[in-house]
């Protein structure tokens, strides 16, 4: 595929992202971050949080399901989500994050409960799209080219 | 040595690997030399181990010793006691804040941590 096309295709990508709302200004401030001596590193991050976050997601959807829900271990595992999640701009996640929070404080359960699905679903989503963003960053970079830099 | 360089050694404390990469990235571009460990108990044998940390940049909270404790510590010590300990939290909670810099904590900062928050730091902590 020409480099051109590929590009375009990244800017649409990273743009729609951030006008979803799935990605907040903390991911530019860690695009910033990376430069020609560290280029794995946005890399390296989301992938850190795709692992640690796919690992607190099965923790909450395994402890809900038990018979006597442990509800403080599973606001120790959301408030780590949270945490995570908003350290890399993943904003969508961070945000449902905060909705179980304010339901946890309420003590309101069955608003608890009703933030697990939408929270599965935001992560299956963040990860497929995040990966797609990859992969176009390593076809552009093998057929020669440069990623291009968004302007905000 | 040119301008805007840090040839310190920090110590970065956080349970959670996303922001100890986030972290120690940032860090590094301000050209500080990084020890990152996941827990207090680990930070306090580096800290027996390594006798030269300029700094150390801890989060609040961390399964069993926490962030307050870390600094409590180190500020109790009398080997450590002079080492600028900054604290990073991801709430803001001004009786945290407030207990933190009474025991002695050089800042405060509120994650997510950029980096700006920490070329600040690098600016004050040089003079």
């Amino acid at each position: 595929m020409d480099v051109s096309m590929l590009q375009r295709t990244y800017s649409d990508l990273l743009t729609s992202l951030f006008r979803e709302g799935i990605l907040n200004q903390q991911f530019t401030e860690l695009q910033q971050l990376q430069d020609e001596n560290n280029p794995g590193f946005v890399f390296e991050v989301v992938s850190l949080f795709f692992e640690d976050s796919g690992r607190l997601i099965n923790e909450l959807i395994s402890n809900f399901n038990q018979q006597a829900v442990d509800y403080k271990k599973i606001d120790a595992y959301v408030h780590q989500l949270k945490g995570s999640s908003a350290s890399i701009g993943a904003e969508k996640i961070r945000s449902v994050c905060q909705t179980f929070r304010e339901y946890y404080d309420k003590n309101d359960i069955q608003g608890c409960y009703n933030c697990i699905q939408p929270l599965n679903q935001e992560f299956v989503t963040f990860k497929s799209k995040l990966e797609a963003l990859f992969t176009l960053e390593q076809q552009i970079v093998a057929a020669g080219g440069s990623i291009p830099m968004m302007r905000h | 040595m040119g301008s805007g360089d840090c040839e310190l050694h920090v110590l970065a404390v956080d349970d959670s690997s996303v922001d100890r990469a986030v972290i120690a990235r940032i860090l590094r571009n301000s050209k500080y030399r990084v020890t990152a460990v996941d827990s207090a108990e680990r930070a306090l044998e580096v800290l027996e181990m390594e006798p030269n940390v300029n700094m150390i940049i801890t989060d609040y909270c961390m399964p069993e010793m926490n962030g307050y404790e870390l600094l409590r510590r180190v500020k109790g010590s009398r080997d450590l006691r002079e080492i600028p300990v900054v604290i990073m939290s991801s709430e803001y909670i001004p009786n945290r804040i407030t207990r933190c810099m009474e025991e002695g904590a050089e800042d405060f900062l509120i994650k997510p941590v950029r980096q700006s928050d920490v070329s600040r730091l690098c600016g004050r902590l040089r003079n």
